[in-house]
């Protein structure tokens, strides 16, 4: 084992616990009293991305929008690019109708992409994703608890809603939109997550098959010493990840912008939770168990 | 130098195949409607008359109605599914057309085409002022689902016999039309235009004077397809501009690509000699990705980019578990071919475990997605299999050549420092 480990993840696992619940208390907070600014898949409605070949000046396209009489709506401008959101659903006519407005009063040239979601498949959308992440989550608590132990899986879940939480929490907390492709992001986090964690536990797994644990000092010391033996492996996936990640963001096509973003926050949650979350939540309940063979010491040695 | 011989045929003979296929590869790819333009349309079906229901057959029927009408205007790649109960999924991409308007005009026009279910209409040209049928008189929902059927008749004559739901009404518009024409029309089509011989009281009708038993058949085929009593309505549409889908195709690839190299250029860097041997089984990687791709025949959407630029982020991830492992071997004093052997072992397991993970997550999404989500997933799954033969196994081969060649035995070519190492 190395012997300049300068920093105790054990030891100092209970500031991190404190920011943890933190955060959590906040975004419970911003996600019950603002919800979630839902995008047209899963609220209904009409959007419509629009790429000109020329700027637009927002007074004028305001102008625009309001002539058109097509209900309330959001309009947000980037250079050569304007997204507007319409609160209905349109239909066929409306749509078309609009596209040649546009195309004859401000951009002849422009490229449109256009969503329609009724409000049926909307609720359904949103229910099946709901379920989707359940079934997902429990798939994974019955694999982990096969291949380990159910130690193991309460604590990688418990770290896995963290960390998809925490990314519900930022996008209530921005208001980013929440459309299908968030789902999708929520879900591969989801996967990432678990990846992160499974390959502390490994460790932790391997190192307890050769370790003689006397005390709890000494599971605390297995802790640590897993973690900081798959650490330059934890970052340096983070990193690579992370840089798929933001190439997409910044570069990447404004539809899957908002996919980049969550699969961002979620990187970097992920990564936090198996090592601050995951692995600790599982040091509490292993501690719960009294070590066999040798007496438990009546406190431990923190 | 055998074994580095060897190493260096390999690597050259696969980017030889890559580099041959690759052109070709690219170019026959199927890409989305959200990567290269065109509309995508979710319908529910709904029957037209009250208390009707909504059957399998009838939902299928409409959906090869739908893709008949598509194929008819012969400039488009349409794409139709049944999903569920009572819905159709149409795709349709554009393939021809020169400039991006023209087929943003086709697009358009075909969607004009779907927009109602196939109609069909008997109409006379009572009180018409121009002669032109503009009278309906029954519509395809007054007929019996699939109840037309081509009858030989006497000195071997063909006709279609067809069946109405109420006779009542048969009866009155046949007696009321005697002697004239009783046009069939479908979307506002006129097929054929039989003279009404007599009052037709029995609630069928035969219909004569087709030429052949094709033009018969084709006939009946139209009023089954008319009569079915689907109203569609849409409930989710996606359409894509063809200058909006190739500039999103553009910024995604530039994006993967770059990212890419910035990823290959940081495992060169932290892991040296596996980071060598990762990043082109990561090159590999993705061309057979690719490949399976092509050979699946699926198609390739913005989301399915998305999955694959993850998809290279667990290619990585392996790599990176079994080098650090390598590492660990070193450090604790194992010879360089031992450190090897013990690393891919104990990676292995680790690397199956997070895997399978993954796998469950993706599959998941299979199963419980459509449209998006699907697609998504299907690269997913697709990725994890193949990275498992090409960054598990792949790796693990080309660095015990390198190593058997006994050239590579310092410990600095896989970024571990002497003096990191402890005595066994």
């Amino acid at each position: 084992m190395r012997s300049k480990r300068t920093f105790d993840f054990v030891k100092s696992s209970r500031k991190f616990l404190i920011v943890s619940a933190i955060i959590t208390l906040l975004g419970i907070f911003a996600v019950s009293i603002f919800g979630l600014n839902y995008g047209i898949d899963f609220s209904s409605g009409t959007s419509v991305d629009i790429s000109t070949t020329k700027s637009v000046e927002e007074a004028k396209l305001r102008t625009f929008l309001d002539d058109q009489k097509l209900g309330d709506y959001t309009l947000t401008t980037a250079e050569n690019r304007d997204s507007i959101r319409f609160k209905q659903a349109l239909n066929e006519q409306q749509e078309k109708d609009f596209k040649a407005a546009f195309l004859s009063n401000i951009d002849a040239d422009a490229s449109f992409e256009v969503n329609i979601v009724d409000v049926d498949i909307a609720k359904e959308q949103q229910k099946s994703a709901l379920i989707g992440m359940a079934v997902a989550c429990l798939g994974i608590v019955i694999y982990v608890s096969m291949r380990f132990e159910w130690r193991f899986a309460i604590a990688a879940v418990t770290s896995l809603i963290y960390c998809a939480f925490f990314v519900i929490s930022m996008f209530s907390i921005f208001r980013f939109e929440v459309n299908l492709p968030f789902i999708l992001a929520v879900l591969t986090i989801i996967g990432y997550a678990i990846n992160d964690t499974v390959v502390i536990f490994d460790r932790i797994r391997e190192n307890l098959r050769f370790a003689k644990i006397k005390t709890h000092a000494d599971l605390d010391l297995l802790v640590n010493n897993s973690i900081w033996q798959t650490l330059a492996r934890s970052i340096n996936t983070v990193i690579t990840v992370l840089i798929a990640s933001v190439c997409l963001f910044i570069f990447g096509s404004e539809s899957i912008k908002l996919f980049s973003l969550a699969m961002i926050f979620g990187l970097v949650s992920g990564a936090y939770s198996s090592i601050f979350i995951a692995s600790q939540f599982w040091l509490y309940l292993k501690k719960k168990q009294p070590i066999k063979k040798v007496a438990v010491k009546p406190q431990s040695t923190n | 130098m055998k074994r580095i011989v060897a190493f260096v045929l390999v690597v050259l003979v696969s980017f030889g195949i890559m580099g041959y296929f690759t052109p070709g590869l690219l170019n026959e790819t199927k890409l989305g409607l959200d990567l290269k333009g065109g509309v995508e349309i979710l319908y529910e079906a709904h029957p037209l008359t009250e208390g009707g229901v909504v059957t399998k057959e009838a939902l299928n029927q409409t959906a090869k109605s739908l893709e008949d009408r598509a194929n008819k205007t012969g400039v488009a790649e349409p794409e139709v599914t049944t999903e569920g109960k009572n819905r159709i999924r149409l795709k349709i991409a554009i393939s021809t057309g020169t400039t991006d308007k023209e087929r943003d005009e086709a697009v358009q026009k075909i969607r004009d085409l779907m927009k109602r279910p196939a109609e069909l209409q008997f109409r006379s040209s009572v009180g018409c002022a121009d002669g032109s049928y503009c009278n309906v008189e029954l519509y395809g929902s007054d007929f019996k689902e699939g109840a037309a059927k081509v009858e030989m008749g006497d000195l071997n004559s063909l006709m279609v016999r067809i069946v109405v739901n109420d006779k009542k009404k048969l009866a009155d518009v046949s007696t009321k039309l005697i002697g004239q024409n009783l046009a069939i029309f479908l979307d506002d089509e006129l097929q054929s235009a039989p003279v009404v011989q007599q009052a037709l009281t029995d609630g069928s009708a035969v219909i004569t004077g087709q030429n052949s038993r094709e033009e018969a058949q084709q006939l009946a085929d139209i009023i089954n397809l008319g009569a079915l009593p689907l109203k569609l309505t849409e409930k989710y549409t996606q359409s894509v501009g063809a200058t909006l889908g190739k500039q999103s195709l553009h910024d995604t690839l530039f994006a993967g690509g770059l990212a890419s190299v910035l990823i290959l250029l940081f495992m060169l860097y932290f892991y040296r000699l596996p980071g060598i041997v990762a990043s082109i089984c990561l090159i590999v990687f993705v061309w057979v990705l690719l490949g399976v791709f092509y050979l699946m025949g699926a198609t390739l959407t913005l989301p399915g980019i998305a999955a694959f630029v993850l998809g290279i982020g667990i290619a990585v991830d392996s790599n990176i578990i079994t080098a650090e492992r390598i590492k660990d071997e070193l450090r604790s004093g194992k010879t360089i071919s031992s450190s090897l052997r013990a690393g891919a072992k104990n990676s292995f397991r680790t690397i199956i475990d997070a895997h399978i993970t993954t796998l469950i997550a993706a599959g998941v999404l299979y199963f419980m997605g459509h449209g998006i989500v699907k697609s998504f997933a299907v690269v997913l799954i697709a990725s994890i299999i193949i990275n498992i033969l090409t960054n598990v196994f792949l790796p693990r081969y080309l660095l015990s050549i390198l190593v058997k060649s006994g050239r590579f035995n310092k410990p600095g070519n896989y970024s571990v420092k002497e003096g990191e190492i402890n005595a066994l």
